[in-house]
């Protein structure tokens, strides 16, 4: 690793100061960047730790009966404190990576990065929730903008994430099993006024909304609406584990699963 | 360079390191605690794994810093202070849970950290906890069956691999 110099900030306020230095870098959970700095793929002048600001920590629910998750809260307390209200992201939640990186892993941290094979980017697509920021509210139909691409602004902190909470819905993930991360990951939400799907680790511009599935699964909530139903292998991820055609199929493999297990 | 304080098995230990020092070199290589391991260092081996007030986490993948105030157990401080091995280092050496033994230390932080949280899990909970520790020699099948025997189950059905 280059050298930086590190602060821990206990309020957003503080932490949105200290980024405002120059090359001045959030750092969350750690898991993804302290990787790429040792790998010397970034060179912040200084780290600025969210992992001790209070206000960013926790599970709770609001008026609205939303699902409203600390930016810095990690995947293990989630998986933990989302199993009531939310199985269905809780159980995402529970098969991120391992149990080591799941305890200091969090939901802000993977919904900046926006991996293209990450988890929770299609839970937080397909539940069409909020993404709350230290200056305003984002949609997630607007927050995914392609590979590793956000609406985040420089120097911006995910303080929380609002889910509806669907009234049926299921996440089947391919695992790459080197990486644990989703080869091909579905994500499926049924809502009163209709079915979101959303896929990640297919494509080439991070996770995208599967709309021909979503509109057969309004009309027909069970795995046969999904008959005779495909997706382009064009614009998909080749790679040593899988070519595009073989994420395309996977596709809809997933969704069929994450229907069934869902209906 | 600043000043880090945290508690490691017991002993409030202090030092002063750059913003960029691991918390796993703060332990081998400041604290010159070395039963912590290194093996991949880019998170994916699990032969680092420490509790870091009562979590697991890889050592290898946190800043010292982070750790500041925290309470820290390693591998030095899972068996008693005369020497007696806990039940889960007692049952990887009753039931060959190891060969090299580089990345038992991680092994036995993953398990003693699982059998906390699960007392008696099922085999395949505990594949699932290994998940992200990582052996080259046994093959996982008597690592499995030393943490099944470590939490009280009879372990004499499954057959020595």
């Amino acid at each position: 690793m280059y050298a930086f110099d590190f602060e821990k900030p206990t309020t957003v306020a503080e932490a949105v100061a200290a980024l405002a230095d120059d090359e001045a870098q959030p750092l969350s959970g750690g898991q993804t960047l302290i990787p790429t700095l040792k790998q010397r793929l970034a060179m912040p002048s200084k780290l600025v730790s969210l992992t001790g600001i209070a206000e960013m920590q926790g599970v709770c629910t609001n008026d609205a009966g939303q699902l409203c998750i600390g930016g810095a809260t990690p995947h293990a307390v989630v998986a933990a404190e989302a199993a009531s209200k939310y199985p269905a992201l809780s159980a995402l939640a529970s098969n991120i990576g391992d149990p080591a990186v799941r305890n200091r892993g969090t939901i802000g941290g993977s919904v900046a990065n926006n991996d293209p094979a990450a988890c929770y980017p299609s839970a937080v697509l397909a539940s069409g929730a909020t993404v709350v920021t230290n200056n305003r509210e984002i949609a997630a139909d607007d927050y995914f903008q392609g590979l590793f691409s956000t609406a985040l602004e420089e120097g911006e902190i995910i303080t929380e994430v609002r889910f509806p909470v669907p009234q049926a819905a299921n996440y089947q993930k391919f695992v790459q099993p080197a990486s644990r991360f989703a080869l091909v990951g579905v994500f499926v939400a049924k809502f009163a006024d209709g079915v979101r799907v959303a896929v990640t680790g297919a494509s080439n511009d991070g996770v995208f909304r599967w709309t021909e599935a979503e509109k057969a699964l309004s009309a027909n909530f069970s795995p046969d609406a999904l008959n005779g139903l495909s997706v382009s292998a064009d614009g998909m991820i080749g790679d040593l584990h899988g070519t595009p055609e073989y994420r395309a199929h996977l596709i809809a493999v997933m969704t069929k699963r994450a229907v069934a297990a869902a209906s | 360079m600043a000043k880090v304080s945290m508690t490691v098995n017991g002993r409030a230990v202090s030092g002063d390191v750059a913003g960029n020092r691991l918390l796993v070199e703060f332990l081998r290589e400041d604290l010159r605690m070395t039963g912590t391991h290194v093996g991949c260092d880019t998170s994916q081996c699990g032969a680092c794994v420490v509790h870091v007030n009562g979590k697991a986490v890889k050592s290898c993948t946190m800043l010292a810093h982070e750790a500041e105030g925290a309470t820290i157990t390693t591998i030095e401080g899972i068996a008693s202070p005369d020497g007696t091995m806990s039940r889960v280092q007692q049952a990887f050496q009753d039931h060959h849970g190891l060969q090299c033994g580089f990345c038992t230390p991680g092994m036995v932080m993953t398990a003693t950290k699982l059998l906390e949280q699960n007392p008696t899990p099922t085999e395949a909970e505990v594949r699932h906890a290994l998940e992200g520790n990582i052996c080259r020699c046994t093959g996982y099948h008597n690592i499995v069956k030393a943490i099944l025997a470590a939490s009280g189950q009879d372990v004499s059905k499954i057959a020595a691999e």
